[in-house]
């Protein structure tokens, strides 16, 4: 391709002159970015204003097209569902069947164990929910794990609340806007979730890969104690996740801990509820005194 | 002697039912904001309902801006790096700053480049936009590494393939852009 003709300005001084004003504009403008970047680095919710401002105006084309995906993967699975039907059926009844006397015997425990919470007067913080929206987008092409999510301060959506699907858990408020707020992912690497097995409530926490996996390390260092299908729950430790919402099923073992899979998958969330954080007021009482994200760790 | 303004007179002519086939204006409007507005919109492509498990989605606004740029020398002024790298940076969850930072880098090494290798074809283009493209990934990954904690490099190599093959459609696409934008 020829080269662009603005390249040779002739004689003209104005016109050299106008040349090399754009070199110097364009390094000037290198340096106002580092500068940015500096800025968002030191405080990287500095900006979270202008980005609120960026997902509130795409977020009502994400919304409309967000619905039409979700209903025609409705139609699919519906049309699916029809599909071998009545074997599925058969084999759904035994199942149903095989539950039935599981179901009664823990809604008995349920009974027993508030019964006996009672005795022992443990006042238990509810769960309560702020309110139910959707994740409409998500950073898909960045290397963190943010997803935007359908409703914002309008709805009582504040900064650190836990957020969870009908499936697990999905990840925690970082950013909140008018209409819109922005959840930090537990596949994200900075999300560090406290969990526990839950067959046997062993102590482990976890971190995300940026891959769509987590990785479980327990409390304990030491040989992995996991195995591949071991679920693991949240253990409402560190006050700002409840204990016992669904998390994730470990897929691999690894030298020192598991892979795990989480159950909530974002793009098939039907919907996501925004949750008052468990224990707010020991974990406000605690962020008074060493606030997320100012702790840094020491470099060795 | 001077003709006063009123005097002068338009050339009559016959009126026509349709316009003129010879000597038509391209539309200023059309040849600015077709390319601006198609940045902007590959830009916000990430906030359409698209969920990854990791970071696949390639990044279209830069394949827009690079391919804008080495298709037609001349069009994007060399700090245009900054206004389209911030704009991204809204859409793209990445530290604010830091497309605006890596884009204007990449017009910097794309004006060297211009003034070294001046005829280049196609296929040069290409491993241009595909150096550029891995170079900005990277940058984009190690910058979120700074502010917050980041995985592992590895798992960027799908997106960067899916890139650097996607790169010629989005040229094409910028190609009829710019059929249509200088149209007359």
């Amino acid at each position: 391709m020829a080269p662009p003709p603005h390249r040779r300005p002739g004689f003209s001084r104005k016109a050299q002159y106008g040349l090399f004003a754009t070199y110097v504009v364009a390094i000037a403008g290198t340096i106002v970015a580092a500068l940015l970047l500096t800025i968002s680095v030191v405080d990287p919710t500095g900006f979270s204003a202008l980005r609120a401002f960026g997902s509130e105006v795409t977020a009502p084309v994400a919304r409309v097209i967000n619905d039409a995906r979700q209903s025609t993967q409705a139609i699919t699975h519906n049309v699916s569902a029809y599909i071998d039907a009545a074997s599925k059926n058969v084999a759904l009844e035994k199942q149903l069947k095989a539950h039935r006397s599981a179901l009664i015997e823990a809604r008995a425990l349920h009974l027993e164990n508030a019964r006996l919470r009672g005795l022992l007067k443990i006042a238990d913080e509810d769960a309560q929910q702020v309110a139910v929206g959707r994740l409409i987008s998500s950073t898909a092409s960045s290397t963190r794990r943010v997803a935007t999510l359908s409703i914002g301060r309008n709805f009582g959506v504040e900064r650190a609340q836990p957020v969870r699907g009908p499936a697990g858990l999905i990840g925690r408020v970082i950013e909140t806007g008018p209409t819109t707020a922005r959840v930090l992912l537990v596949t994200d690497s900075e999300n560090l979730v406290p969990v526990m097995r839950a067959s046997d409530g062993l102590p482990a926490f976890s971190s995300g890969l940026g891959n769509g996996l987590v990785l479980i390390k327990p409390l304990n260092l030491g040989e992995s104690p996991f195995k591949v299908g071991d679920i693991i729950i949240t253990s409402g430790n560190g006050g700002l996740y409840r204990a016992n919402i669904p998390f994730a099923r470990v897929i691999r073992k690894t030298s020192d801990g598991a892979l795990g899979l989480p159950f909530a998958d974002p793009a098939n969330t039907p919907y996501a509820v925004v949750m008052k954080p468990y224990l707010g007021e020991a974990r406000a009482a605690q962020q008074a005194l060493a606030p997320d994200g100012e702790t840094k760790e020491v470099a060795e | 002697m001077k003709i006063p303004v009123s005097s002068i007179r338009l050339p009559t002519r016959p009126g026509r039912e349709y316009e003129s086939r010879f000597d038509r204006e391209q539309s200023m409007l059309k040849m600015l904001a077709i390319p601006i507005a198609s940045m902007i919109l590959a830009s916000m492509v990430t906030t359409l309902p698209i969920f990854s498990a990791g970071p696949l989605l390639p990044p279209f606004g830069l394949l827009m801006f690079l391919s804008w740029r080495l298709m037609r020398p001349g069009l994007l002024p060399i700090w245009s790096g900054l206004p389209f790298g911030l704009m991204d940076d809204l859409f793209s969850g990445q530290p604010f700053g830091s497309a605006g930072l890596l884009w204007s880098l990449a017009m910097l090494v794309v004006e060297i480049i211009d003034s070294r290798a001046i005829w280049r074809d196609y296929l040069q283009d290409w491993l241009i936009a595909a150096l550029l493209i891995i170079a900005v990934l990277l940058g984009g990954w190690w910058f979120a590494g700074l502010a917050h904690v980041a995985p592992k490099p590895e798992i960027l190599f799908p997106q960067m393939l899916l890139s650097i093959l996607l790169y010629p459609l989005v040229v094409r696409i910028c190609a009829r852009l710019d059929s249509w934008r200088l149209a007359t």
